[in-house]
């Protein structure tokens, strides 16, 4: 038994199975494919149902995790080949050149300051610019710059070199190639996260057509206090306050037609989080949101939902949305309240759309490295939905957070540390043998 | 051997202007349309009460004299569309009723029918590429007019791509219920986008494009289907229309009678409800008489006469 354990995906179910295991005194080899760690969770303003700063619970764990003695971090890569079984996994990761020698960067921003290509920050979901040379946000960890070598004008040709000469720790290193790290693991765990749903169903509310019109995420920026307005609500389009803004749940999820036919689970309760927030930063706006029915289970949930509803004065209304389109500088909105049988049409400023939960791109083709079930949507199934939920069908392959469905950070967590459990359990195990 | 064609009673009498260029349209292309020897009314409605047999018996009848000529009808009524390939839908699922239906009419329907609707047939039969082949006069915009007082409206200056700007408008039963229909995405529709294309002018998006003009509502509360059909030339026009197409008769009067000649006046704003068959006519170079302009209430012909001057 290899007493080493691969964690694949460092969101934050990934970060604390690292942790568990870590801090046991075992190593980690902690994989992650963005250049930095914390996940979707670094990009949520605050979390529900306490409203605590995501950011501010996150960071000791994305320092931890960085500093920890046993985890060995590897960022801007992707495990390509793995071989063997429980005990010696033999596993092949790709390190995508990051052109910046982690080292010797001290994340300083004078690159940043002479790049002169500016393109969407990915992190801001397109709300802010970056440079070619960039760090995510201020908080990432590892807290080193990238470069972004789609971007980048003077990789090939030489046509710039602006950040080289500006780098005073000469960190910068255009000829850095792609590299394969060959290691071996007695276990793994897959933490390989989510993505939102971007197919026709919010096509049909204006999604592309609309810069008002945005998922959670990108709401989720621009609440953020670190975010690319500063936590100031302001349309994209025009940089003014939006005075009515609606909700729209269900966007995609719970629709067979759309082929999503489950419940995205935790969107009713951002959704609730988001019109708080909201009402807080703009306490004479207005908001609506359009649900098919709450689900708020879970300990403070109802309340939480509650409050939005009487405590902060906002709108639900029970039906669907059937279109969104533009008018005269006004997002209209057309629904139906089917508890009145009306119809209803909204003179919006700001539409925001709690679109389904997917598993992340490349989470199959880890499944089929590892000898994953997948469901039908590319969910990870477990080898017993209830009495094993986190252990997969392969010995020693252990499953964590929203790869298994959609579900809320503290399950995530929990989840983790189970997945961390097993690990250790395995390890422990192997250890008694030997002695 | 032409395809069957059932024109229905509409395009017989209020329409015939949608029938004749239709026709009109079809030979040109090759596809000509080949009226049913013996034809009936539809019956306008879809039965919506599940055992509704009596309403089917209509239906049942056209389907049966379908039959008699062929595997397929054509139609150009979105109405007559909707009752039929509904109908036919019904049979084929339903045995025991057609059954019943064959009892009572005693005519031996076998319930195989192909419902198609013309455009259908210029998509899947002929294809937008080979149609764009035989536009000769692709469809441009003309100068813009003067408004009234000497403004100009600036919806009707050249658009983007330098073709007329039609909107296509879809209405209900041409799509829905998709279940039945699926003649197209009833939610985003582009046939008659495609169309417009071929035909080397520019479809404009619009808001209202599938929402419904009031229909027969227009007889027992037409203030009802008039502020709905306002709506819809409103949106089409603010989103830079030219004139807009349908494929429904009623869908025609419902857009284009509001707009009629009233004691106050016209505003300047009307724009002209055409079926898709006339703007056809109009590229594919038919002769005049075939296009129909004259029976509108908007008249076209200015905008149409413009067109072809340049």
């Amino acid at each position: 038994m290899n007493c080493r354990a691969l964690v694949i995906g460092a969101g934050i179910s990934g970060m604390q199975a690292a942790l568990d295991i870590a801090d046991s005194g075992y190593e980690v080899i902690l994989v992650e494919k963005q250049p930095s760690i914390g996940g979707h969770m670094a990009q949520l303003s605050e979390t529900f149902p306490t409203l605590d700063c995501s950011q501010c619970i996150l960071t000791p764990r994305t320092v931890e995790v960085g500093q920890h003695p046993n985890i060995r971090l590897l960022t801007l890569s992707e495990v390509v080949a793995v071989e063997g079984e429980v005990g010696h996994f033999r596993v092949r990761i790709l390190r995508h050149p990051r052109y910046v020698i982690e080292e010797k960067c001290t994340a300083c921003d004078d690159c940043a300051k002479v790049c002169p290509v500016v393109v969407p920050n990915e992190f801001d979901r397109g709300l802010a610019a970056r440079r070619a040379i960039y760090i995510p946000h201020p908080q990432a960890v590892p807290a080193v710059y990238t470069l972004d070598p789609d971007a980048c004008l003077g990789l090939f040709p030489l046509a710039c070199g602006k950040c080289a000469e500006a780098c005073e720790a000469g960190a910068i290193d255009y000829d850095m190639g792609p590299e394969v790290v060959e290691v071996e693991v007695g276990a793994v765990v897959v933490a390989t996260g989510y993505e939102l749903y971007q197919d026709e169903a919010v096509m049909a509310y204006a999604y592309m057509d609309h810069p008002d019109v945005m998922d959670g995420l990108e709401f989720e920026r621009l609440l953020s206090a670190s975010g690319p307005t500063g936590g100031k609500i302001v349309r994209p389009s025009d940089r003014t306050v939006p005075k009515e803004v609606v909700f729209i749940q269900c966007v995609g999820s719970r629709n067979p037609e759309h082929g999503v036919p489950y419940c995205s689970k935790i969107c009713c309760m951002y959704t609730a989080k988001h019109a708080i927030l909201y009402k807080h930063h703009v306490p004479d706006g207005q908001v609506y949101v359009f649900y098919i029915d709450i689900r708020a289970g879970g300990k403070g949930y109802e309340e939480f939902v509650t409050r939005a509803m009487e405590e902060d004065h906002t709108v639900y209304i029970r039906g669907r949305v059937s279109k969104v389109f533009s008018h005269d500088g006004k997002i209209m909105v057309w629904g139906v309240d089917t508890l009145t049988g009306s119809k209803v049409e909204i003179a919006a400023d700001m539409v925001v759309m709690a679109s389904a939960i997917i598993p992340s791109e490349g989470s199959r083709h880890v499944a089929e490295m590892l000898g994953i079930s997948v469901d039908e949507f590319g969910f990870y199934t477990a080898s017993d939905e209830e009495m094993t939920p986190i252990e997969s069908g392969v010995p020693g392959v252990f499953l964590s957070g929203v790869c298994l469905g959609p579900q809320d950070i503290p399950e995530t967590v929990a989840q983790a540390s189970g997945a961390a459990a097993k690990v250790l359990a395995l390890f422990e195990a192997a250890k008694v043998e030997v002695e | 051997m032409g395809i069957p064609y059932y024109p229905g009673c509409t395009l017989s009498t209020k329409a015939k202007n949608y029938d004749r260029s239709g026709r009109a349209v079809a030979a040109a292309l090759g596809l000509e349309l080949e009226e049913l020897p013996e034809w009936q009314c539809c019956g306008a409605t879809f039965p919506l009460v599940l055992d509704d047999s009596m309403a089917l018996i209509a239906p049942t009848r056209v389907l049966y004299q379908a039959q008699q000529a062929g595997e397929r009808v054509a139609t150009l009524c979105a109405i007559c569309f909707n009752v039929l390939r509904r109908s036919q839908a019904l049979l084929k699922r339903d045995p025991e009723m057609l059954e019943r239906i064959n009892w009572f009419t005693e005519q031996e329907y076998r319930g195989e029918v192909h419902v198609v609707h013309f455009l259908e047939i210029l998509r899947d039969d002929l294809g937008w590429e080979a149609l764009a082949e035989r536009v000769v006069r692709p469809l441009r915009p003309p100068p813009a007019p003067p408004m009234r007082g000497g403004a100009r409206l600036p919806l009707l200056e050249g658009g983007d791509g330098g073709g007329l700007r039609v909107a296509p408008y879809y209405g209900c039963l041409l799509l829905r219920p998709y279940e039945e229909i699926g003649l197209d995405d009833p939610e985003d529709p582009v046939i008659m986008h495609d169309l417009v294309r071929a035909l080397g002018a520019e479809p404009v998006d619009f808001p209202y494009n599938i929402e419904c003009c009031g229909s027969y509502l227009t007889v027992r509360e037409p203030q009802v289907s008039e502020a709905l059909s306002k709506d819809i030339v409103v949106s089409a026009r603010e989103c830079g229309a030219q004139v807009i197409i349908t494929a429904c008769p009623l869908c025609q009067f419902n857009l284009d009678y509001p707009q009629r000649e009233t004691e106050a006046g016209r505003t300047g704003n009307e724009i002209p409800i055409l079926y898709f068959t006339q703007l056809m006519a109009v590229a594919l170079g038919l002769p005049e008489e075939t296009w129909g302009l004259e029976d509108h209430y908007v008249d076209p012909r200015p905008l149409f006469n413009e067109t072809m001057k340049r």
